[in-house]
């Protein structure tokens, strides 16, 4: 079974300018999306943490400094015209900003035409109206209020949705999605991420959710990768990562988050500002120095990847009693 | 008039602050009372726009005692950083003022000439703007971009003296000394963050006004920045009022919260209260839509969209979306009504 999208130990590497030293955007990591078995797979992290790079990788509009990407079992690099024809049919993107995709002198039906007269999808100017209105359906718009628009006359919520629906139009095999909803109100998020879970169990399209809120990753995805600092932390299914996290950072992460109860003790100061801290070392784990747990080992060598469950792999020592995994592959961990 | 815009600068505590003399006089006598520090009553902003009016806040009124942290919540365009700005006086054309006063430390704002309520801004009410921390200069170092707020104060220290208090404010938000001669570039996110909370508490205000100050962080720092503002409010006995829509982080921080929509008020209660039993059905709503981290499938969203300020419905604003209205609450605009110890704004509260 060849995977759809395959990242094979992918690393990047952002070379600094005179003097300056390389930045480590992603270290070696390898994630398999199958079209067979769609599901929503959550990456999450902080600023920082190499979550947009690997969104950039995996859309062809990086090139990995190490290791590859394959589409159908070849390397993205070496596609030729028809390949990367299918490729950008088969997978598409929806960004952060809903502001910034649209051109402001076109109406909104600008961006849903396009994508259907590049890749020939309607043989009439009716048929392609028909598409356009299936999609705006599908996310829960009515074509009628949408189209015939600027795009400053439509809230940032139905911008956004209008980019998932011009997504939906190609029927892509996958998704991905970096930090869809940060930039609309709380009340409308849940929409547009109920579009995006309608979109998996609907339509049979897999979805890369990149986010830095682990809440609404926890609401929608099937399986969840935690990033730090470029490293795979934690990988496995969202129900046990964000129930009982076992890494030391999905942990700080997952405690961190404010919530809307009456028990308090979220701003006691934390241990993490007066605790005495093992430095950072280059060699060894890139949690260490704040991790509350660590001990003279995590500075010698990287954490190994351990197969704590059969849903479940996490980059931590304490674990090392555990099947090791190769570093940086959860592998089938993340199939359900 | 003249001497009512004299500065005086006085020694507390071996640290100066500055207000204009009537400021300072009454600051001193609300500490012992403990009468609220500040106080908004019936305030209304409209921005005159070519289509119609622009009720941004309407009659909104409440009270901030000493040392108190409120919230205000609310979805985007509810009107709370118009809020902010008219408390300080800054609405600029083509918005206005149309009615109400706000009160800090027994003087009624609204008598203060031009200097005098610049030089109450940052020294008794200090705000940390939305996306303040981008608003940093590129091109200055973070110490003189707070020394700055001296000089424009009419505080004038010497080279050896002015250090001194940098490194100490830097030390208060739990920066290191050598920040001051950074540029912003070289500042994480949260460190910004915490550079704007330096600069707003370099006068020692009574109250500080915080407008999303996390927003663009994610959560292991926005708490440590949270935290941050948590101690300088304490040590520096100031209220805090912070603008936000995460109800989340309003729980966890705030001892009483006001939400708002389409210009309202609509509902102020303790936070306890608000959380465990919402009475308005907005708040309700506003609670159900923060993502549960304890149960799967539960994300809800609130139906329907803001409305347009300049095209409110009639009777309550929220009705179109509100899952509980009848027929009165689309003809009767509902007054604020005081029910134990709250104030809701809805027919069936």
């Amino acid at each position: 079974m060849v995977a759809l999208i395959e990242a094979v130990d992918v690393s990047k590497r952002f070379t600094g300018g005179l003097g300056s030293e390389d930045t480590l955007a992603l270290a070696g990591l390898s994630l398999a999306i199958h079209a067979e078995k769609p599901s929503i797979i959550a990456v999450v992290g902080e600023s920082g943490s190499g979550k947009t790079t690997l969104a950039r990788l995996l859309l062809g509009l990086a090139e990995p400094s190490g290791g590859e990407i394959r589409y159908r079992g070849a390397d993205l690099k070496r596609l030729d015209g028809g390949g990367r024809r299918a490729f950008r049919h088969d997978v598409q993107a929806v960004f952060q900003d809903p502001y910034g995709v649209y051109n402001p002198f076109y109406r909104v039906d600008h961006v849903l035409a396009t994508p259907l007269r590049r890749f020939r999808l309607a043989a009439s100017r009716a048929r392609a109206r028909e598409l356009i209105d299936e999609a705006l359906r599908a996310v829960g718009l009515q074509p009628e209020e949408i189209l015939g628009r600027f795009p400053h006359q439509l809230s940032g919520g139905q911008r956004q949705r209008v980019m998932v629906a011009r997504a939906l139009l190609l029927r892509p095999k996958l998704i991905v999605a970096d930090e869809p909803v940060s930039m609309v109100d709380a009340s409308l998020r849940a929409t547009i991420l109920g579009s995006l879970r309608q979109l998996t169990d609907e339509h049979g399209i897999s979805i890369l959710y990149i986010t830095h809120d682990l809440a609404t990753a926890y609401q929608i995805s099937d399986s969840i990768l935690v990033l730090y600092r470029a490293h795979l932390a934690e990988a496995g299914a969202v129900e046990q990562v964000v129930t009982a996290p076992r890494h030391p950072y999905t942990q700080l992460l997952i405690s961190a988050i404010p919530r809307a109860d009456t028990a308090g003790g979220w701003l006691a100061p934390d241990e993490e500002s007066t605790r005495e801290r093992l430095p950072l070392s280059r060699a060894g784990c890139c949690f260490a120095d704040r991790c509350p747990v660590a001990m003279p080992a995590c500075l010698a060598a990287p954490p190994g990847l351990y197969r704590t469950e059969p849903r479940r792999a996490v980059a931590c020592v304490q674990y090392q009693d555990h099947p090791a995994l190769p570093r940086g592959d959860p592998g089938e961990v993340l199939s359900a | 008039m003249r001497s009512k815009m004299l500065r005086v600068i006085s020694i507390d505590r071996g640290r100066s602050t500055i207000h204009s003399e009537p400021v300072r006089a009454y600051v001193g006598r609300t500490e012992q009372l403990s009468e609220p520090i500040l106080r908004v009553e019936g305030l209304r902003v409209a921005f005159d726009h070519p289509l119609g009016k622009v009720q941004a806040v309407d009659d909104v009124s409440f009270a901030l005692a000493p040392g108190e942290r409120v919230g205000l919540a609310g979805e985007s365009g509810s009107g709370k950083s118009t809020l902010a700005l008219a408390i300080l006086r800054m609405i600029k054309p083509p918005g206005r003022i149309e009615a109400g006063e706000v009160w800090f430390a027994g003087i009624r704002l609204a008598d203060l000439d031009e200097n005098a309520i610049r030089a109450l801004r940052l020294a008794g009410i200090a705000l940390v703007p939305q996306g303040s921390m981008n608003s940093l200069n590129p091109v200055l170092r973070i110490g003189r971009q707070i020394t700055d707020a001296f000089a424009d104060h009419g505080l004038r220290l010497g080279r050896s003296e002015e250090e001194r208090r940098v490194a100490a404010l830097l030390a208060e938000v739990g920066l290191s000394e050598g920040v001051a001669r950074m540029f912003p570039h070289e500042l994480s996110g949260g460190m910004k963050q915490r550079a704007c909370i330096a600069i707003a508490i370099s006068l020692r205000p009574t109250v500080i006004i915080a407008d999303e100050p996390t927003s663009a962080l994610d959560v292991v720092v926005q708490r440590q920045v949270m935290a941050t503002l948590a101690r300088v409010q304490q040590d520096l006995g100031a209220a805090v009022i912070l603008i936000g829509h995460d109800m989340g982080l309003m729980a966890q921080f705030v001892d009483r919260l006001g939400v708002m929509y389409a210009g309202r008020l609509v509902e102020v209660a303790p936070i306890a209260e608000m959380i465990t039993s919402p009475r308005h059905p907005y708040t309700q709503a506003l609670i159900a839509a923060l993502p549960s981290l304890e149960r799967r499938g539960t994300l809800a969203g609130i139906p329907g969209l803001a409305p347009l300020l300049r095209n409110l419905p009639p009777g309550c604003t929220f009705h179109p979306r509100c899952p509980q209205a009848t027929d009165r609450c689309r003809i009767e605009k509902p007054m604020v009504r005081d029910i134990a110890g709250a104030q809701v704004a809805c027919h069936l509260a």
